[in-house]
């Protein structure tokens, strides 16, 4: 299927403009968190829940020093490291979510919208009411439930806001496919004896994918956001796991009142920043996305200017 | 019904059998709650037709006769709602999905949209090819070297240089051109095609019809050809059944249609052919009225409103009627307030019955006006088909004569479905 990596990269080619610009500076603050998350533990000079360096323990909520640039928090962490390592829990817990999303809800949404009938109008209805369920109490009750069931992983945290998110895949991709299977290349398909599974995995899936990035990664800002309220909520990921800015934040709400800023500040402009930077990517996809933003490139008309000595322009003029 | 001479039954190779093909018609999502029934369309009401391996079979009739829910029908992509289609010796009916997939091998379509009836994400080889694949073809070699056949005989060449390419790369005419060996790659004895032409530009038109027969005589292709249009009909077919709302009014051989119409509505459609000379253009639209609505079709004829030679035993009914009443006022704009308060509201007249009651402005009055229209044309059918005015209440009863839809019965060479062509015996 040669088709579907340039299906899913349309989105992406086609932006002009400012669209183009929010794109680029939006892609290059996430490559910046992205190469954090990716090479954490060659950029963190210490573990993310390292105490001591060669014998040496560190200092408990030390000032920003040559040894700790973001200081030292009440745990004796190295906030610096803990901001690089933050960087890639968010990541897995992020693409985890989208993956699951993807996996689940794009094919649950083909299947629903092929078939139709009482499938369709359960599974649509469940889609609904999560819809429905304002997102980040939903996200509460999710790792609620999975932390027991998990612990405080990365695993159950990306689990709760797959829940939260999957319903806009699901619609998404269902209320295309409902367009898409009445084209008469889909009754083509089944004219050459395709299967329903066939024609959903050959005929249909490339043409209603095409969304699914721009949700992505609009969906990713908002996933960071909510990771990060689930951990000042201490429901997210415990500090021993992993690094995690919104625990982080937490903890730093003691320190603001003794004048200790370091510890709430660099964790606070992580998420800023990388939230930032993903909603310009997202918004720059959607301008393309959604056709009544849309604005094509146009060509500037050049008028020749009007030469009154050659009178050969005159004539055609 | 058998209609057709026993001679004919040994090599048939489909044999369409009383087949009807109705549509539940969607209401609103309040009436689907409720259970409601909002009416079906016949789209294919009461169809017998069969071919015999090698012929051309033409279905022609304006838009909306169910011509191509008959095409898909023979290839089980609509479910018969009764009667049975024949495929040589299987009962298109009886078969699972899974078998009714493989019949598809030997049954093919072609679609009237090039442009709609190819994945816009799939390469020229991915598309032919996928017909194989579907059928097990496993191997990419093994499919590549059926693509490049099928693209060589419908004349796409060279091919490498279509292989690779995407439908929008396409014109009009070389989509179809893939469609058609889309179709044909399989190796089908029957290819249904629905409209081939009929979104193509003028200049290849010909040439696709050419290349079909071509594809034809190579391949001993059976042809199911749907046209609202009898000019390629006539080039193009052994037979013609010319369709009307669901139902075939006539069918025969095609030089006896086109040299003898027999029907009234071939008639029309023949008068809606354009005409090279034009001294001898007739005029060009099909005579009063529009196609009526297939949820309700007219009683009897289904042609009867729009018929011009229309008798009394053509099913006249309270529709017509009030057609007719509302005809009048619009001539006669003077009588309108006067008449219509002595006939009153005539929107019930729209459930179709043999019995019309109307008027509240008294019998004789009611009367009156009847007679009034009648004197004013007394050549319209209706009043043939009239049985009897009786008073009722302030207003009167008029009785149509019931007819039943007229069977097809041997006329001459054909077959036509009209009253004024009785069983020759
Ligand atoms: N899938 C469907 N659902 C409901 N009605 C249909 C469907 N397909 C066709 N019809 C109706 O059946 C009738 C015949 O349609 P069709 O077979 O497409 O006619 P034609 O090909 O002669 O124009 C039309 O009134 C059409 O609206
Ligand atoms: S039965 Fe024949 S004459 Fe009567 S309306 Fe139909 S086509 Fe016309
Ligand atoms: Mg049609």
């Amino acid at each position: 299927m040669r088709g579907t990596p340039r299906a899913l990269l349309k989105p992406f080619t086609e932006t002009t403009g400012l669209a183009r610009w929010m794109l680029v500076a939006g892609v290059l603050l996430t490559a910046v968190f992205v190469v954090f998350a990716v090479f954490a533990p060659w950029i963190a000079p210490y573990g993310f829940a390292q105490a001591s360096s060669g014998g040496t323990p560190f200092p408990k909520l030390g000032h920003p020093s040559s040894q700790h640039w973001f200081g030292t928090d009440r745990l004796f962490f190295d906030v610096y490291s803990r901001v690089i390592w933050g960087a890639r829990t968010a990541l897995k817990v992020v693409v985890l979510s989208i993956v699951l999303c993807v996996l689940l809800g794009v094919p649950l949404g083909l299947a629903s919208g092929y078939y139709g009938g009482w499938f369709d109008r359960f599974v649509v209805l469940v889609m609904d009411a999560m819809y429905a369920f304002p997102s980040f109490l939903l996200a509460i009750v999710f790792s609620f439930l999975l932390t027991n069931v998990y612990g405080g992983s990365v695993v159950a945290v990306s689990l709760s806001l797959t829940a939260v998110y999957i319903p806009q895949y699901f619609r998404v991709v269902r209320n295309t496919t409902l367009s898409a299977k009445e084209a008469t290349y889909v009754e083509a398909a089944r004219a050459i004896g395709a299967s329903d599974g066939v024609i959903m995995r050959r005929y249909l899936l490339q043409n209603v994918i095409q969304s699914v990035p721009v949700l992505g990664t609009l969906n990713a800002a908002d996933a960071i956001l909510t990771l990060a309220g689930l951990g000042f909520l201490g429901l997210g990921i415990q500090s021993t796991d992993a690094a995690e800015w919104g625990h982080d934040l937490n903890r730093a709400l003691a320190d603001a009142g003794s004048g200790v800023w370091w510890t709430g500040l660099y964790p606070g402009l992580a998420i800023v920043l990388l939230v930032t930077g993903l909603t310009l990517v997202g918004e720059g996809l959607n301008e393309t996305l959604n056709p009544t933003l849309r604005r094509r490139r146009l060509l500037p008309v050049v008028m020749p200017p009007r030469n009154v000595s050659t009178p050969a322009e005159e004539e055609q003029g | 019904m058998p209609t057709k001479p026993d001679t004919e039954a040994p090599d048939l190779l489909v044999d369409v059998r009383d087949l009807s093909v109705h549509f539940a018609l969607r209401g609103g999502t309040l009436s689907r709650l409720f259970g409601r029934d909002s009416g079906t369309i016949r789209a294919v009401d009461g169809v017998n037709l069969s071919l015999r391996p090698g012929e051309v079979v033409g279905l022609v009739g304006e838009s909306g006769s169910g011509k191509s829910t008959l095409g898909r029908a023979l290839l089980g992509l609509v479910p018969a709602t009764e009667g049975s289609i024949r495929l040589r010796d299987q009962d298109l009916a009886q078969l699972s999905r899974r078998r009714l997939r493989q019949i598809r091998r030997v049954v093919q379509m072609v679609f009237q949209d090039p442009n709609a009836a190819l994945n816009p994400s799939m390469t020229v080889e991915e598309a032919v090819g996928d017909a194989l694949r579907v059928h097990g073809m496993k191997s990419a070699a093994e499919r590549r070297a059926g693509v490049v056949d099928a693209l060589e005989r419908v004349g796409l060449s060279p091919v490498e240089l279509f292989l690779s390419k995407y439908p929008r790369d396409l014109s009009g005419g070389q989509k179809q051109r893939v469609v058609l060996a889309r179709a044909i790659v399989l190796n089908p004895t029957l290819l249904v095609a629905d409209e081939p032409v009929s979104m193509l530009d003028m200049s290849v038109r010909a040439k696709i019809l050419q290349l079909m027969l071509d594809l034809k005589h190579d391949l001993d292709l059976t042809y199911v050809y749907i046209t609202h249009d009898l000019a390629t009909a006539k080039y193009f077919c052994d037979r013609v059944a010319i369709m009307y709302l669901g139902r075939v009014v006539e069918i025969g051989p095609t030089e006896e249609i086109f040299a003898h119409p027999r029907h009234p509505y071939t008639k029309a459609l023949m008068a809606a052919i354009p005409e090279p000379d034009p001294d001898k253009m007739v005029p060009r639209d099909l005579p009063r009225g529009e196609i009526p609505d297939a949820a309700q079709p007219p009683l009897g004829c289904a042609f009867h409103p729009r018929c011009p030679e229309a008798v009394s035993g053509c099913g006249w009914e309270s529709r017509d009627l009030r057609t007719l009443v509302e005809e009048h006022w619009l001539r006669e704009t003077a009588a309108y307030d006067e008449e219509r308060t002595v006939i009153g509201d005539l929107a019930h007249l729209d459930a179709p019955s043999t019995s019309a009651t109307i008027g509240s402005g008294g019998s004789a009055q009611v009367r009156a006006i009847l007679e009034g229209m009648k004197a004013e044309d007394p050549d319209e059918p209706l009043w043939s088909g009239v049985q009897s005015i009786e008073d009722a209440g302030s207003g009167v009863t008029v009785s149509f004569e019931p007819a039943p839809s007229p069977a097809l019965r041997r006329a001459g060479g054909v077959e036509v479905a009209c009253v004024l062509y009785p069983d020759e015996g």
